[in-house]
């Protein structure tokens, strides 16, 4: 069987080519905003996947990876001058770093335990952050107009940022689906179904479960970084939300946890579904309130998100539905 | 084979002991398997059976004792370094990975077990250990789909994928109907045939004075006889303890 030949990857990677291919061709300002929305969503749930849906480990600290290295990011390229996409990869790899060793530490801990441990991460970054006196402490940090200048003034380098995050998140989609077609991604499915189980079969948990939270925490360091510099600036609120964490969350879940078109379905719905919320009149206040639901929702009726559920019920669509 | 090769043993447990809290679980066992045997363990419910295969393949580790795998001392090692010395195992209450087609399964054992397979090579031996246990046809099936006895082929399947040189057997036969025994029974035998040496936990107990070389009881965690399958069952302690019934010992044996 060659992973190569199934159409559901290339659904899936069609999906994301087409959406960036849309902004960039019309070279349309309010497309490219709701894009770069939409494919961080993307690139943000698909990179969760890789640990909650490969590993099954729930994990409310996504976004402090997205924070951090997006802290560290913003700071080298507007404090520092290095350009984004040193600076964004530099972002990633911190975040990655990260996460190695939270990972030693953390990965004991199972079930509830570890979600709760992953909320209090969050809080401790936002904590630290706030008093890391290099990176603005409460106020943030903010780009300087003359950093643009390298990339052709400041609606160029917008342009580039968008590029950039396309481009990232074509690679979460092929990262997630190498791992998922990998013997690492079948010992980490392993675990997620019976981790004891797993580790009398040769699993090496703890080395699977760290590794798959690295790869998982690389890209929202990335993204961070391109997100905070498209915004132009960066302060302690905007990094850390934990609702961020939740809804991302809840992407994976409406989609699909554990498939690699799942997120992509569940993102764009979510974003999607959220902009109507935050701009119609009587619903602005509460997207919040129907997230928490849509999760309750899902967790009760439809566990395994949209493609979980289609690929069960239509064993046809099995080969298509990656 | 050489006989020298045929005589080392391929475990030896040397003087386990292991407590939970006030539990004295296991107190004292030791006994060598020779390579190519295979071993009936046997005592009543709570006998400390199972937490011994779990001080064998690394899931605890002992207070006092040492495990040696032919040997090298595993004593305290972790399950996934023991399963990569080629030692397997089965689950009393079976632990299939339910998400994951039957085929994944078993492809995990190949992967992760003594050879550590890619995934093209673990995908053909997945496939022909499944046809050894008569599973060939679901294998592309939700390993949850199945029945019990089904799990238990699945389970015996994956642990045989590793290619191990040990696997312990936890109750392979509870649950079954007689003809899945008989079948069962065949299948251990000729797993056996392939050279690779049987520890072995069993309730049904004419299959399993049938097929064991050797039998060693349990009792509070004691070891309180050891033999083969006529002495044990011949033993006023083991019928004292476990079998109950003089006249069961002769009925087990009159079966073989």
């Amino acid at each position: 069987m060659n992973a190569w030949r199934q159409p559901g990857l290339w659904l899936t990677f069609l999906i994301v080519l087409a959406g960036g291919l849309g902004a960039l061709l019309t070279r349309n300002d309010t497309l490219r905003e709701t894009m770069f929305t939409t494919l961080m969503f993307v690139a943000l749930a698909s990179s969760l996947n890789i640990l909650l849906g490969y590993t099954g480990y729930v994990s409310f600290g996504h976004i402090v990876f997205f924070g951090l290295g997006g802290y560290t990011g913003f700071y080298l390229l507007s404090q520092r001058g290095w350009p984004v996409y040193m600076a964004a990869l530099a972002g990633g790899l911190l975040s990655a770093l990260l996460a190695g060793l939270l990972g030693l530490a953390i990965f004991r801990l199972r079930g509830a335990y570890f979600a709760l441990a992953t909320i209090g991460i969050n809080e401790a970054a936002r904590a630290f952050v706030n008093n890391f006196p290099p990176f603005g402490g409460p106020t943030g940090l903010f780009v300087n107009f003359a950093v643009y200048k390298q990339y052709g003034g400041a609606a160029q380098a917008l342009w580039i940022t968008f590029t950039l995050l396309w481009a990232s998140t074509l690679a979460v989609l092929l990262l997630s689906f190498l791992i998922k077609h990998s013997r690492f991604g079948l010992g980490l499915m392993a675990i997620r179904e019976d981790e004891d189980a797993a580790m009398v079969m040769g699993v090496k948990a703890p080395a699977a479960k760290t590794m798959a939270f690295v790869l998982s925490a690389f890209f929202p360091g990335v993204i961070g970084t391109l997100f905070f510099f498209k915004n132009g600036n960066v302060e302690p609120g905007d990094a850390f939300r934990l609702h961020m964490s939740i809804e991302t969350l809840v992407m994976v879940m409406l989609g699909g946890q554990g498939t690699v078109l799942g997120p992509v379905v569940g993102a764009v719905t979510y974003e999607r579904l959220r902009s109507y919320l935050l701009t119609s009149s009587f619903f602005k206040n509460l997207h919040l309130a129907f997230s928490g639901l849509a999760l309750l929702l899902i967790v009760l009726f439809v566990p395994a998100g949209v493609v979980g559920w289609l690929r069960t019920h239509f064993a046809r669509l099995r080969g298509v539905l990656e | 084979m050489s006989p020298s090769a045929s005589l080392r043993p391929c475990l030896q447990v040397q003087g386990v002991t292991k407590r939970f809290g006030g539990l004295q679980a296991l107190t004292n066992v030791t006994f060598d398997l020779p390579e190519g045997q295979i071993l009936g363990l046997i005592g009543p419910n709570g006998a400390g059976k199972t937490t011994l295969f779990n001080v064998i393949s690394g899931v605890y580790s002992p207070e006092r004792g040492r495990v040696i795998f032919r040997g090298q001392d595993i004593t305290g090692w972790k399950p996934y370094h023991v399963a990569r010395l080629g030692l397997a195992r089965t689950h009393q209450i079976v632990r299939a990975l339910n998400g994951l087609t039957v085929l994944q399964n078993v492809m995990t054992g190949a992967c992760f077990g003594r050879e550590s397979r890619p995934l093209s090579q673990a995908r053909d031996i997945a496939d022909e250990v499944l046809t050894f246990v008569r599973l060939a046809e679901r294998r592309d099936e939700l390993a949850a789909s199945l029945n019990v006895a089904q799990k238990k082929r699945l389970e015996l399947a994956r642990a045989l994928a590793a290619r191990p040189y040990l696997v312990l057997l936890d109750e392979v036969l509870a649950g079954l109907n007689p003809t899945e025994i008989a079948e069962m029974v065949e299948v251990v035998r000729q797993i056996r045939d392939q050279g690779v040496t049987i520890l072995i936990i069993e309730h049904v107990m004419h299959a399993l004075m049938n097929v064991s070389e050797r039998v060693i009881v349990l009792d509070y965690g004691e070891q309180i006889a050891e033999g083969t399958p006529e002495e044990v069952a011949n033993n006023p302690k083991v019928i004292g303890a476990y079998l109950g019934d003089p006249r069961l010992a002769e009925e087990l044996l009159s079966g073989k």
